[in-house]
């Protein structure tokens, strides 16, 4: 089905989220959205699903206008959507939530659906089980059984936004190799991303949006310089390696056993120098964030010791590892990190504090004025967190990490973040490098680990490997590692 | 001769009867994302209301349908403060149950004491000469027989039929409901209303079938509400569990009873009283797999007697309705 949307406008209050923006997608082709974070790609596909109505513009199916009330119409006219954030239902069974839409026969047949579902999966090589609850999945997972979904209904357009987000190096193959076949049989797909590398992997055509705005159309062979230059109006330079000579030990890990209901991780031993960046790889749930949270302090060790900077915290609470400088930055931002319903002001008031009891507020917004320049952050002392966009509440994350800190824990700290943001990011914890700060990050983005880190561990299902200098390693053999091959 | 035994088991499911009518109510509300806490007053309000058109018109099945429908416009009430004008449920809903009780107590008045119509025993044929089944279910008032069809119908209605499956969507995740095409808001009244009828329902059966006539404050009808919130998180959101928690706790409120003059040495309002901590200890275990320390207390067990262990507690574990009381809104 050919796709074209024409002269989009569609604002938020005051925020115009898109001017002006066209796009036209041929059937049987794979084509490419790309755009920084907040530059409306969401947005205009958020219409054309018809979860969101343009304040003006109009869309074409196979050249016949259409206009969208609900998500319902989207879906009654073959437009499907795989959001960023799978929309499915975590607390229910993989089956219903494969049967679960908006119209059905009146009882549920539960037999047909589980041959569907197995038939499909069987297609597309996924390993889904009907009877698993879906908040068991990893997000790969999710994403496949959305998508096996959407195939069941019978969609023809099908939209998936920045769908290589928090999966598995070798799920990502796999949906690439999906993709491609559902294009070869006529269906229309539109691809959301802030990657460059996946749309020169996968896209036949590519559609670049710039805050709001229309900045630009390509088809392969794709010249990188040109997409970044559209992407944010100006060239971006690659920063240059400049290893940090490792200081004292901070963190010391001797014989450590943790686990938890799924994973055991045993006999882990581990130095982590001071000015040391160390990387965390591995697939979703390979232990690493169990790891992690055992250096935090936050899952308590079954045996072994953590020192830090000769301090022995084995078993000590989480504000003891507070107080001895280990700090942990989650990968949720809005569940873990950060506290929907607070403004800027309130979270940064909560880390600094000035005063005992009565709090200034005229100086704590001046203050928070100062780190929302210091970190680069949009927004407003009097911001809601859950207002601002994902690269903006990162940067607040990073913005609340105390000083100073001895040992910092990163979970996915560039997550969903364009390059830009990314890089933005990965120089501000080079400068905690410098100034003697040793750092931990997990990662799914191994390019990423290997341009910034020194040593990295992989994980596979529980084990854990030596660490390993990045000079020695490729992305390649790292590849291999995680999906547990070549140890 | 039919042991004495047997008849009390009976009057325990005569006394659990609008008990699980009113559950399964306060379940689909809850299932659709809307907590309807007016029960207490609904059912009050419903109860004097039933008996008082009863005894006028002298017909019990406008008596019900009184509080039927008194039971639903509490529970519209409750879902257009929320659903519309999204504003708390809770407030809302604590409000309206004063409310409806001290409008019981106040226009009931006039009724206090009357005598009115009553719903009698109706044995069903052949059946009712089971043994033990016979006089334990099959000799009830059509109330009981509604009660356990209604929980029946709910459980099928819930987990068998497409509507079922779409109204544990809704309350489960609005906006994924709505992506799939789910008109969000127009399900979360149809059942909160829906559910209202049902403890309407429910309440009308104190007055007319189990206490016979409206005795005002002395009726013994206040406070059934707020167990019937207890028993419906109780039971998981699930018609069958909920079931068995309002006959748990008739059960124990009979117990209770029978037990005072065998046990002289017990003060008899610690008897009166055991039912409701007991319900909170049932709770309790209930959730008990929820908790880290129990989990990482399972992961150190050997293999196969975790698995079982895991197994167990899994079955018992229940979790809300993720969306239960929230607000959403379309776009």
């Amino acid at each position: 089905m050919k796709v074209e949307m024409r002269h989009i406008y569609k604002s938020f209050g005051p925020v115009r989220a898109l001017q002006d923006v066209s796009l036209t997608v041929e059937a049987g082709t794979i084509h490419g959205l790309l755009g920084e974070n907040g530059a409306g790609k969401t947005t205009l596909m958020k219409i054309l699903s018809g979860y969101l109505r343009p304040d003006r513009g109009d869309i074409f199916l196979d050249g016949k206008p259409i206009r969208f009330a609900s998500p319902a119409e989207g879906l009654r006219h073959g437009i499907g959507m795989l959001h960023q954030d799978p929309m499915d239902f975590p607390a229910m069974s993989v089956l219903d939530n494969f049967m679960m839409s908006h119209e059905g026969e009146f009882w549920l047949d539960r037999r047909r659906a589980r041959r569907a579902l197995q038939e499909l999966a069987g297609q597309f090589g996924f390993d889904l089980d009907p009877d698993a609850r879906v908040d068991r999945l990893t997000v790969g997972e999710r994403q496949q059984l959305e998508l096996l979904r959407l195939l069941w209904r019978g969609v023809q357009v099908l939209i998936l936004d920045e769908p290589t987000t928090g999966i598995s190096a070798p799920q990502k193959v796999r949906l690439f190799e999906t993709l491609r076949r559902l294009a070869e049989e006529g269906k229309t797909i539109i691809f959301v991303t802030h990657k460059l590398e996946e749309v020169e992997e996968l896209c036949h055509r590519v559609t670049v949006l710039r805050q709001g705005r229309l900045a630009g159309e390509a088809t392969p062979p794709y010249s990188p310089q040109r997409l970044i230059e559209m992407m944010f109006g100006r060239p971006i330079p690659m920063p240059e390696r400049q290893p940090v000579p490792p200081g004292e030990p901070v963190l010391e890990i001797r014989d450590l056993v943790v686990g938890d209901h799924r994973l055991r991780l045993s006999r882990v031993n581990l130095t982590v120098r001071s000015g040391e960046i160390i990387g965390l790889a591995g697939m979703e749930g390979s232990g690493q964030q169990l790891f992690m949270r055992a250096c935090a302090g936050l899952v308590r060790p079954w045996e072994g010791s953590i020192r830090v900077r000769g301090e022995d915290l084995t078993g000590k609470p989480y504000h003891a590892f507070l107080e001895a400088g280990v700090l942990f930055v989650p990968a949720n931002r809005l569940e873990e990190g950060l506290i929907p319903g607070l403004t800027l002001t309130e979270h940064f008031q909560l880390v600094y504090p000035n005063g005992r009891y009565l709090i200034d507020w005229e100086q704590a917004r001046a203050e928070a004025q100062r780190r929302i320049r210091d970190f680069n952050i949009r927004g407003k002392p009097e911001t809601m967190v859950e207002a601002l966009s994902g690269g903006n509440q990162q940067r607040t994350l990073l913005a609340l990490i105390r000083t100073p800190a001895h040992l910092l824990l990163l979970e996915h700290p560039t997550r969903g973040l364009d390059v830009e943001s990314s890089m933005w990011v990965w120089r501000r914890l080079k400068e905690r490098a410098q100034e003697g700060t040793a750092l931990m990050v997990i990662s799914s983005d191994l390019q990423e680990l290997l341009q910034y880190c020194d040593r990295i561990i992989v994980f596979f299902s529980g084990r854990i490997s030596e660490p390993m200098a990045t000079e020695e390693l490729t992305l390649d053999r790292l590849g291999h590692m995680i999906a547990g091959r070549g140890w | 001769m039919t042991p004495e035994w047997i008849f009390g088991l009976a009057g325990v499911l005569a006394a659990a009867a609008p008990l699980l009518i009113a559950v399964v109510g306060e379940t689909f509300s809850e299932r659709a994302g809307v907590v309807n806490l007016s029960v207490n007053g609904a059912m009050l309000l419903a109860a004097m209301a039933g008996f008082a058109v009863a005894v006028r018109t002298g017909s019990l099945e406008l008596g019900f349908l009184t509080g039927a429908i008194i039971g639903a416009l509490m529970a519209l009430v409750v879902a257009f403060a929320s659903l519309t004008l999204r504003q708390s449920q809770v407030a809302v809903g604590l409000v309206l149950a004063l409310l409806g009780r001290d409008l019981a107590y106040f226009l009931g008045n006039p009724f206090m004491g009357m005598p009115g119509p009553r719903v009698g025993a109706l044995p069903i044929p052949v059946l009712k000469d089971l043994p033990v089944l016979g006089p334990l279910v099959f000799q009830q008032s059509p109330v009981v027989y509604i009660s356990l069809l209604t929980v029946a119908l709910a459980w099928v209605w819930i987990f068998r039929t497409h509507p079922g499956l779409v109204l544990r969507c809704v309350g489960e995740r609005p906006p994924a409901a709505f992506v799939r095409g789910v008109p969000v808001t127009r399900i979360r009244y149809t059942y909160a209303v829906l559910g209202g009828a049902l403890v309407g329902f429910a309440g009308a059966a104190y007055t007319l079938d189990l206490k016979g006539g409206w005795q005002g404050p002395i009726s013994g009808i206040d406070g059934i509400g707020w167990i019937v919130l207890a028993i419906t998180i109780f039971g998981g959101w699930h018609p069958v569990r909920g079931a068995f928690g309002a006959l748990l706790f008739a059960l124990l409120q009979w117990l209770s009873l029978v037990l005072q003059p065998s046990l002289p040495g017990i003060p008899s309002q610690v008897l009166n009283v055991a039912p409701f901590p007991l319900m909170i200890f049932a709770l309790l275990l209930t959730n008990l797999g929820n908790t880290e320390w129990v989990q990482t207390a399972l992961s150190r067990l050997p293999e196969s007697s975790r698995r079982f262990a895991l197994r167990i507690l899994r079955s018992l574990q229940v979790s809300p309705p993720a969306a239960l009381g929230t607000v959403f809104e379309e776009e």
